[in-house]
């Protein structure tokens, strides 16, 4: 049964960090960046919960969501959009500063304490020896739900026809009448929306949260979108999954347990190795 | 260490490169197949073809960045077959790109230098202890640069970081670098692509004027139909990955099945 | 001319060597204050930090976000050695060598083990996997038993003589310059900047990639592990919260500030930034403390944009501070733009 538990658990986590593992993908497979602050939205979303909680939670939500889309944006016009065609060097130590200035920043605002932030309190549902927190289910629930509504997007509006072709090729995206700077900037909007929401299932989790609270998570989802293959949606769906899986149940044995960063951060580092393009990424090498 | 054992041409010359039935598969696309390749030594080689026929690829497999699926190749004798790029270039066989890839941020000189790295000894040690070994192969890689970059009317812009150099004399770098790794086969990838007249005729002088001076054997690309009927002595032509035509260049021009695939029915 | 350049190569090593020679003059008369030693003695360990960041990331042209990692390796088994080596053989130069000898090593496997992925990994890729790397070595120190490295707790490391270890931390400064600018201006220094600038190309004109990739991780790692050692050596107490991806990136804003691939840069930014530091610690009490990273991430984005930005690319040619500095610059570049135009 604690099998069984641990998996649920495993899965509903995963469900959140492929949420956040769809953002990276995404704007990796458009803009082709590396988005290192996309960690930090999650945190921002966190704190525009906290600011709106007291109005009622749905407003919160939906603020946060609101708000980090527009964040989004901003960072992306600021500090990525004049970058654009320069060195990738050039653009990941920008997206390192964004994502030290949305810490920094969250920290003069909010302290570096912990706040405690529940959105609600939502009880435990058992079922004979198995108890799993409704927030799990809630979780589970609403990231399948995201995850089928992002694909039938991308599949079928023109929007997400329009994003997939840009993916492929910029340029002749471009020729064909897209318009690339509105494509990557909807891009990022989504991404950033669904990192408030993931946020908001972090806090059903644990209701804390700290200015550094994303980076973690962030490297993780990386990690899942890594699993998956980078660029590709239903594998950043997958690779959080997986990884969701597997951090809880390292995280059921005692003897690894402090240990289980470390084993995610591993696993990244020889899945990077041995097969670096992903589950279900495509090999992309430099034309001589 | 496999034998070495040179190939005579039926005229007694030396056949420098040598290559048997190089195939090479991307997924279910052959892009080279079934390609030889004969050139003696001191040879001007002209490879032709369409757009996406597959020369560069052919320069790849010979410069090691892919490997051939089938096929071998040999460097004057030498079994060469699946060495890596840098293996490839110590044995003997530079080139240049297509779009050119020089080292940007580098001086001109230091472009050339770059290349001479391996003519001349000096360890990692020797390097940042200073010894004397160091501070003579410093002024020799200099000396050997410098010589380089006049027989390319280049030395006047020695300085100049290489990204800062117009588009002709960057081309004109891209071979003096590859010069300096002291090679027996120059590949040249479409050498006079984007130049102007003068340019392209400045460029066959300096091509002609390196093939004498330093004994080289050179296979090039090209699609200025006047550069190759100027200087090249035999061509192949390719289509689709496949051989069309081999032989002397004025006879491949002519011949109606080239002049097919190039200009259509 | 001859004669001006080489002079210039040897600038930094005889600015330092002077700073450390009116330092000892001062503390010997007893002016210099036990507060500015230690400043002295973080100085020289940023510096050392970020020259061989550098090596990596200015150099090589690869990002590498686990550089605290590398210094956490030096500082708890240096900080080990000299522990255990202080009792028998006294807490003096000897042991010091062997804790630099030892931390520095093992620094360089570490260094090793990342440039292997390094070899296959470009970029984004490699970037994360050097930031995965660092909290690896973070998280295994943390949870290691009370007796061999402390823990949570952290370990307790024997504190050199206070008044003049910042002497030993210049030497080693030195050392490291000696090292890295020897490297990079030499035959292997340019096949390392030729493998940044295009490595198809480098590999093409025989240039064994792998080799040189290899000792730019290797050496880089070394040498912040040696800073490592020194750091635990400043300390009584090596915690491996210290070694975060934050101080990761305070490293890499320092590289960033001075000019990639600019050594001397570097150093002053180092300089620059300690002090800064410090200063600003005073200042900002409290909340806000945080204003400082909140100013560095600013520079960083602000610098990086600037430097690299394509649409300003009329604007930096136009205002570059080298060439308003030195007429001959300018006339070169004029003459470079009459090339352009006769092309």
């Amino acid at each position: 049964m604690e099998f069984l538990t641990t998996f649920v658990n495993g899965l509903s986590l995963g469900g959140i960090y492929a949420m956040i593992a769809l953002g990276y993908t995404m704007v990796y497979g458009i803009a082709k960046m590396l988005n290192f602050a996309h960690g930090d939205i999650i945190m921002v979303g966190g704190y525009t919960i906290l600011l709106f909680l007291f109005v009622n939670p749905i407003v919160a939500i939906i603020a946060a969501m609101v708000f980090c889309m527009i964040l989004g944006i901003v960072v992306e016009k600021v500090a990525y959009k004049p970058l654009r065609g320069a060195s990738p060097l050039a653009v990941l130590i920008t997206a390192i500063g964004v994502s030290y200035l949305l810490q920094s920043l969250a920290q003069m605002i909010f302290g570096s304490a912990p706040k405690y932030i529940v959105i609600a309190d939502l009880g435990i549902l058992k079922i004979g020896s198995l108890s799993i927190g409704y927030n799990t289910i809630i979780t589970l629930v609403c990231s399948i739900l995201v995850m089928v509504a992002l694909s039938l997007f991308v599949k079928f509006s023109k929007t997400g026809r329009a994003m997939v072709a840009v993916s492929e090729d910029k340029g002749a995206a471009q020729l064909m009448g897209i318009n690339v700077n509105r494509i990557i900037m909807i891009t990022f909007a989504i991404g950033s929306a669904l990192a408030a929401l993931a946020s908001v299932f972090f806090l059903l989790k644990a209701p804390t949260m700290t200015p550094t609270f994303g980076s973690l998570p962030g490297i993780k989802a990386f990690t899942a979108a890594v699993i998956g293959g980078i660029g590709s949606i239903p594998g950043a769906m997958i690779g959080g999954i997986l990884l969701g899986v597997i951090e809880c149940f390292a995280q059921a044995v005692p003897a690894i347990s402090p240990y289980t960063d470390a084993i995610e951060f591993s696993i990244l580092i020889i899945l990077l190795l041995v097969k670096p393009s992903g589950l279900l990424g495509k090999v992309r090498r430099e034309k001589v | 260490m496999a034998e070495v054992k040179k190939i005579y041409a039926d005229d007694g010359r030396e056949i420098v490169l040598k290559a048997d039935h190089l195939c090479i598969q991307f997924g279910g696309l052959k892009a080279v197949d079934n390609v030889n390749l004969e050139i003696k030594k001191g040879e001007l080689y002209g490879l032709i073809g369409p757009n996406g026929a597959g020369k560069t690829t052919v320069f790849n497999l010979l410069t090691g960045v892919y490997k051939p699926t089938l096929g071998r190749f040999y460097l004057c004798g030498e079994d060469l077959t699946g060495k890596t790029p840098a293996e490839m270039n110590k044995k003997g066989i530079a080139r240049t790109f297509q779009n050119i890839r020089l080292f940007n941020n580098l001086t001109v000189i230091e472009n050339v230098m770059v290349g001479l790295a391996n003519q001349i000894p000096c360890n990692l040690v020797q390097s940042v202890f200073r010894l004397p070994r160091h501070k003579k192969s410093e002024k020799e890689y200099y000396e050997r640069a410098l010589e380089l970059l006049k027989v390319f009317n280049l030395d006047e812009y020695k300085d100049y970081l290489a990204a800062n150099l117009p588009y002709g004399k960057q081309r004109k770098l891209e071979i003096a670098r590859a010069m300096a790794t002291n090679p027996k086969l120059l590949l040249l990838d479409e050498p006079a692509a984007g130049m102007n007249p003068n340019e392209t005729q400045e460029l066959m002088d300096v091509i002609s004027f390196i093939r004498k001076e330093f004994d080289i054997t050179i296979l090039l690309i090209e699609h200025d139909m006047r550069l190759v009927g100027g200087i090249c002595e035999k061509l192949t032509v390719l289509n689709f990955g496949t051989e069309l035509a081999v032989g002397e260049t004025s006879e491949v021009l002519n011949n109606p099945e080239v002049i097919k695939a190039y200009i259509g029915e | 001319m001859k004669k001006f350049t080489s002079f210039k190569n040897y600038i930094n090593y005889s600015v330092i060597g002077l700073i450390t020679v009116v330092c000892v003059i001062l503390s010997l008369s007893g002016v210099l204050k036990a507060s500015t030693a230690i400043l002295l003695e973080e100085i020289a360990i940023k510096i050392m930090l970020a020259v061989s960041l550098s090596l990596v990331v200015g150099f090589l042209g690869e990002l590498s976000l686990g550089h605290a990692g590398f210094m956490c390796v030096g500082a708890y088994l240096g900080g080990k050695v000299a522990a255990i080596l202080a009792a028998p053989l006294g807490n003096g130069i000897l042991t010091l060598v062997a804790a630099l000898a030892v931390g520095g090593i093992c620094a360089g496997v570490c260094g090793f083990l990342i440039g292997l992925p390094a070899l296959r990994l470009k970029g984004d890729y490699l970037a994360i996997t050097t930031l995965a790397f660092g909290e690896i070595v973070r998280t295994i120190f943390l949870n290691t038993s009370e007796e061999s490295f402390g823990g949570p707790i952290g370990l307790a490391t024997p504190r050199f003589n206070k008044e003049w270890f910042y002497v030993i931390c210049f030497v080693m400064v030195l050392i490291t310059l000696f090292v890295i600018q020897n490297l990079i201006r030499s035959k292997h220094g340019r096949a390392i900047k030729a493998i940044r600038d295009n490595e198809i190309a480098a590999r093409a004109t025989g240039i064994n990639v792998t080799r040189y990739k290899l000792i730019g991780f290797i050496l880089s790692a070394v040498f912040a592990g040696l800073a490592g050692v020194l750091y635990s050596y400043t300390k009584f107490n090596v915690s491996s919260q210290i070694f975060d991806y934050n101080y990761s990136i305070e490293i890499l804003v320092i590289v960033v500030l001075g000019g990639m691939g600019n050594i001397n840069g570097s150093i002053v930014s180092a300089v620059f930034v300690t002090f800064l530091n410090r200063e600003l610690a005073n200042i900002l009490t409290g909340n806000l403390a945080v204003l400082k990273d909140i100013i560095y991430a600013v520079i960083l984005i602000a610098i990086v944009i600037y430097r690299n930005a394509p649409a300003l690319k009329g604007f930096r040619e136009k205002y570059n501070i080298k060439q308003l500095f030195s007429k001959k610059k300018a006339a070169q570049e004029s003459s470079e733009e009459a090339v352009k135009e006769e092309n």
